[in-house]
């Protein structure tokens, strides 16, 4: 399979970057990994007449962990997620979902900035950053931005960046709590039939705060702070994470496709989400 | 057709340099261009792994990385790793512990396996399946892969150890 042909440009910095968008407009993507948009390139599904390698642009690249947050830069890849040793002990939840991303080689060239930008509904990322609360840095020709992941997704393959823009980096609180990403997948490398990311926190026994968003499970990621509210208040039994369940079933609105019918879509999501509160609450 | 890119790789140690597409994807480059056709294409899909090799420290699958994108890096393929007189001890285990039955997807499991060993000198079978999971066989059933990659560890463990045993006691003596 070969993709159609194209323009390849490698720019050193984001002004460099930002030009070739704003001379070519939606002809021209940028890529970072690639391993999003060069399957869709060579199924010509996705066409780039102007390609823009960002591998060597400054500034994208760094682990940062302060005190109160975190600020990955666009390019840091799952691997790296996974390695740092620093940002694990900072936020576990990181490397546990990258871990159930694909398989070891996408994870050595696929990148947070790619996974939550493209806007495909089975990436992980996304969800996981609706749960953390993270934010989005943009930049385009009017500046800098930053963006709620609870805000930015819109449909598929459609979130609030511009054409001419470009995800940077993803800032999050540093998380308080309990943890777990639990993922249902067919095999190794698939995308999620459902997956729920969920932090949570409790005292004396009784949940003080829980977000919880799911993945792959409508055409953007869902966010459900109704499901995090049943949990708040409670002991975490089995009446709390029932009603959890029945509030996040409430906000999911998956489709039929080759991993099952809604049904089944259903009750995996609900499964997945008990599993994943009960890690999390044990964690807490 | 777009403007071609001067492109300068280092494959197996040697320099190559060629004007190729941008689209060119690394497989291609790999069999086509220069003739190395260790690195096989199998689903093209980014799925199954006949096509890994290693860029700059990585293990990636060159069906899913245009040659462009490797301008300046270094990548080894199965060429690289060993040769029929001198097999690599991964090369060697799954020889003797059958970890290939047609052969199809070994080449990309060997490169894979050489890359999971260097970060991981003693794999347990969980790790060695973890980091396996990007390689498929419709063959072996994956047994004698793990056996053969935990058999080649123990190999190279040993000789490792005696080696550094022998440049230890040379420095002792240069010590002397």
């Amino acid at each position: 399979m070969i993709p159609a042909a194209f323009e390849y440009y490698r720019p050193k910095d984001i002004e460099g970057v930002l030009a070739i968008l704003e001379q070519h407009g939606d002809d021209a993507r940028v890529m970072a990994g690639g391993h999003s948009l060069i399957p869709m390139m060579k199924l010509r599904m996705a066409d780039v007449p102007h390609l823009i390698d960002l591998q060597d642009v400054g500034g994208l690249s760094g682990i940062e962990v302060t005190g109160d947050s975190i600020r990955l830069g666009a390019l840091v890849t799952q691997a790296q997620i996974i390695d740092s040793a620093e940002l694990t002990r900072a936020a576990p939840i990181l490397r546990e979902a990258a871990l159930q991303i694909a398989d070891p080689q996408v994870r050595y060239m696929g990148t947070i900035g790619g996974n939550v930008a493209n806007g495909d509904p089975g990436n992980d990322m996304p969800g996981l950053m609706q749960c953390l609360d993270a934010s989005f840095s943009l930049i385009g020709p009017d500046g800098a931005r930053e963006v709620a992941a609870r805000d930015f997704y819109e449909a598929a393959y459609m979130t609030d960046r511009e054409d001419d823009e470009v995800l940077t980096a993803v800032t999050l609180p540093l998380p308080q709590g309990g943890y777990a990403y639990e993922k249902q997948k067919r095999k190794i490398g698939d995308y999620a039939t459902a997956a729920a990311a969920v932090q949570i926190t409790g005292q004396g026994g009784t949940c003080t705060s829980a977000s919880i968003a799911m993945t792959n499970l409508s055409d953007t990621p869902i966010f459900s702070e109704d499901a995090g509210e049943a949990l708040v208040g409670t002991t975490v039994d089995d009446a709390a994470i029932k009603a959890a369940m029945a509030a996040m079933l409430g906000d999911i609105d998956p489709t039929e496709d080759n991993r099952g019918p809604v049904a089944f879509k259903k009750h995996v999501a609900g499964v997945i989400l008990r599993r994943a509160i009960t890690r999390a609450w044990s964690r807490a | 057709m777009s403007k071609k890119t001067h492109i300068t790789l280092k494959v197996n140690g040697k320099s190559e340099e060629f004007l190729a597409e941008p689209r060119e994807l690394l497989i291609y480059t790999l069999r086509e261009r220069l003739n190395i056709t260790g690195p096989h294409i199998g689903c093209e899909t980014s799925h199954c792994g006949a096509c890994t090799v290693t860029v700059d420290g990585k293990s990636v699958k060159s069906c899913t990385m245009f040659a462009v994108q490797a301008e300046g890096a270094e990548i080894t393929t199965i060429e690289g790793i060993g040769t029929p007189d001198s097999l690599h001890p991964l090369q060697e285990a799954f020889k003797e512990h059958h970890g290939l039955q047609c052969g199809y997807c070994t080449p990309g499991m060997i490169t894979r396996a050489a890359k999971l060993l260097e970060e991981n000198p003693a794999p347990s079978e969980e790790e060695i399946r973890f980091g396996m999971a990007g390689n498929i066989c419709r063959c072996t059933g994956y047994q004698n892969i793990v056996k053969s990659i935990q058999a080649a560890a123990a190999e190279m463990n040993s000789s490792q150890s005696s080696s550094s045993e022998a440049v230890g006691h040379k420095t002792t003596e240069a010590a002397e």
